[in-house]
């Protein structure tokens, strides 16, 4: 089973159909400027300049503390940025609240699984689902019809939401006790729910075995390729991010020190310094 | 598609429970089975019941600790009076005055919940505990000092804040009379609350609630309970549904204040303090957060023991303590949990 994607709408088709071409020109869906964050003294991120082109896999990788979960918060506004701006579809973001820049159109998931624990697989999707939803608390109270149909639409949509990562019999479990790498794929099942044309994953491949990150890398490039939507990754798993990653950004101590595509950076000297050390002076 | 159907079933058993227990002590109380005093907890179970299922909104379902919930209940029972007593001659009906009364009440407490949620909700954990307890005795402080008195012009109100003034101060014309008395409280109430109102308000209450929590905004409420970041992060408003979970808490306990005022003849402020909304609190905690039917259990069950335990004198208050601490750590044993769980229906806990 494959999916066609209409914006809001996820239909189930049989397997075969045509996916449609990707747009493979840059036009930038996101676009940061000069983007940066003090804490107090400490340059967190620096002079971040990015541009996500409408359907790119990117990632951002770099050794532990280089800046690369501010940079999502300062994407998400969890952070407010020091300097610099954030444009989404050209659309400037300063001022908007974490939840406004959700409705814009840009979906998170943490690096410490944050999901709603004590509710059901079923229900963290349709919270997903929140903003594509409208009937009021009132109606939702006295059941109005327009209760049951966005309700049993709700339900039809996340179950084919879960379908993505074949947890549809999972509905009914309590997110809380599903097993680790299953929690991971809630939360991007979540973030996708919330139709974003740009798609922050952190560390999505963190605490699986080598085989559920092979197949969580087929599902990245397929949800890109159904949504037709950016996704930015943050993840220390290098097979991961030099096979689907189209273009990669290296940060180190908040800085970026790198920026090109998989082979550039392989072969980049201030990437192997950063990870590895410099070379013994000879 | 199994959860839906269990859940669905568990919401219709809460209301099938309430309305069978409502039937037996109706016919207990017809058939004359029930002596005075047991017929006079009767009211004030109901309204405690809705007390008690308010709060497990506010608490249980939105997760935050609120000790003022004492005051919603007053800011109702006075308004609650205020507005059957000087309907007394226009309306003629004690069950229509009753359901205007908590009409009444509902919507005063919930307008002074919406403004005392505007501060309170910016604040988190603890710190809102305490703020909710300072509002509640601040409610409590200024409902002591009202003075309001009806007669043929209107209302005629007075805050008596200095003390000096008393019920002749309002200048009521002929055939006026003073319902509110300041510290004295409520005097002279026509008691017109009933069990049957009661029974009803209990189902509108539990219709509200548990229909809230299965629709889009109560999911948006218990994301908020679970995770507030990742809440934010799909795009809900952490403050509209707090604000929507805290106002509709805050009503229907208006609604019970109603209730509750208007089963006595004479009613005092001072009633609704500290230790009522910390008593409201411990049937939410011991019947379990986010338990409705647990809420409505314990509700029951820990109004009527100290009544229960008259037999023990003196000792009658130790015997409530160890009752609660000895149930406290029952519940809290995994082995006691495990057989609580055989003995529960099946997807019992998906109430959660």
């Amino acid at each position: 089973m494959s999916f066609t994607f209409e914006r809001g709408k996820l239909a189930a088709v049989p397997s075969g159909s045509v996916i449609p071409e990707r747009d493979l020109d840059k036009t930038p869906i996101l676009e940061t400027r000069h983007l940066g964050i003090d804490f107090g003294g400490l340059h967190a991120v620096q002079d971040f300049n990015l541009t996500i082109g409408r359907t790119e896999i990117a990632g951002l990788i770099g050794p532990n503390g280089a800046g690369k979960t501010t940079v999502f918060n300062l994407l998400t506004k969890v952070y407010q940025p020091t300097r610099g701006t954030i444009l989404l579809d050209g659309m400037d973001t300063a001022g908007k609240t974490t939840e406004q820049i959700n409705r814009m159109g840009i979906a998170r998931t943490f690096q410490n699984i944050r999901l709603f624990n004590n509710l059901s697989v079923e229900d963290n999707v349709k919270i997903g689902l929140h903003n594509q939803k409208s009937y009021s608390m009132l109606a939702g109270i006295l059941r109005l019809p327009s209760y049951w149909k966005q309700e049993k639409a709700a339900h039809e949509r996340a179950l084919a939401l879960l379908s993505i990562f074949e947890m549809q019999d999972m509905a009914d479990v309590r997110a809380g006790s599903l097993p680790y790498g299953a929690q991971r794929r809630l939360e991007i099942v979540r973030a996708l729910a919330t139709s974003p044309s740009v798609l922050l994953l952190d560390e999505p491949a963190a605490g699986m075995n080598p085989s559920e990150t092979a197949e969580l890398m087929e599902t990245i490039v397929t949800i890109r390729d159904i949504f037709q939507i950016a996704i930015v990754l943050i993840e220390h798993d290098m097979s991961l991010v030099m096979n689907i990653c189209e273009g990669i950004c290296v940060l180190n101590f908040g800085q970026v020190i790198a920026k090109g595509s998989p082979e550039e950076i392989q072969a980049n000297p201030a990437v192997i310094e950063a990870y590895l050390g410099r070379k013994k002076e000879e | 598609m199994k959860m839906k159907k269990k859940i669905a079933w568990s919401d219709y058993m809460t209301y099938i429970g309430v309305t069978i227990a409502f039937v037996i002590v109706s016919f207990l109380k017809k058939g004359g089975a029930l002596n005075r005093s047991q017929l006079g907890l009767l009211v004030p179970i109901c309204a405690y019941i809705t007390m008690a299922i308010s709060l497990n909104l506010t608490v249980g379902i939105l997760g935050e600790l609120s000790l003022g919930h004492a005051g919603f209940m007053s800011i109702g029972a006075f308004s609650g009076i205020i507005a059957a007593m000087s309907l007394v001659n226009v309306i003629p009906y004690d069950g229509v005055r009753m359901a205007i009364a908590m009409v009444v009440g509902a919507v005063m407490a919930g307008i002074f919940g919406f403004f005392i949620g505007i501060p309170v909700l910016r604040l988190r954990g603890d710190y809102l505990a305490i703020v909710t307890l300072a509002f509640g005795e601040i409610i409590k402080e200024i409902l002591t000092c009202l003075i309001v008195g009806v007669d043929a012009e209107g209302l005629h109100i007075l805050i008596n804040i200095d003390g000096s003034k008393t019920a002749s101060d309002l200048n009521l014309l002929e055939g006026g009379k003073a319902i509110i008395k300041g510290a004295q409280g409520a005097v002279g109430t026509k008691t017109i609350a009933s069990f049957t109102a009661g029974y009803i308000l209990i189902m509108i209450s539990l219709i509200i609630i548990l229909n809230l929590i299965r629709s889009r905004s109560g999911r948006a409420i218990m994301a908020i309970r679970d995770n507030r970041i990742a809440a934010e992060s799909v795009g809900i408003e952490i403050t509209k549904y707090k604000m929507m979970a805290f106002v509709t808490s805050a009503a229907i306990a208006g609604a019970a204040g109603a209730l509750y005022g208007l089963n006595y003849s004479s009613l005092a402020a001072a009633k609704f303090d500290f230790n009522t909304s910390i008593l409201v609190l411990v049937f939410v905690v011991l019947g379990g957060l986010g338990n409705i039917w647990g809420s409505i259990v314990a509700a029951t069950v820990l109004y009527i023991l100290p009544e229960a335990l008259r037999s023990f004198a003196d000792y009658r208050m130790l015997m409530y303590a160890i009752v609660l601490i000895v149930v406290m750590l029952a519940t809290n044993s995994s082995k006691a949990k495990d057989l609580l769980d055989k003995l529960k229906p099946a997807g019992k806990e998906e109430e959660q």
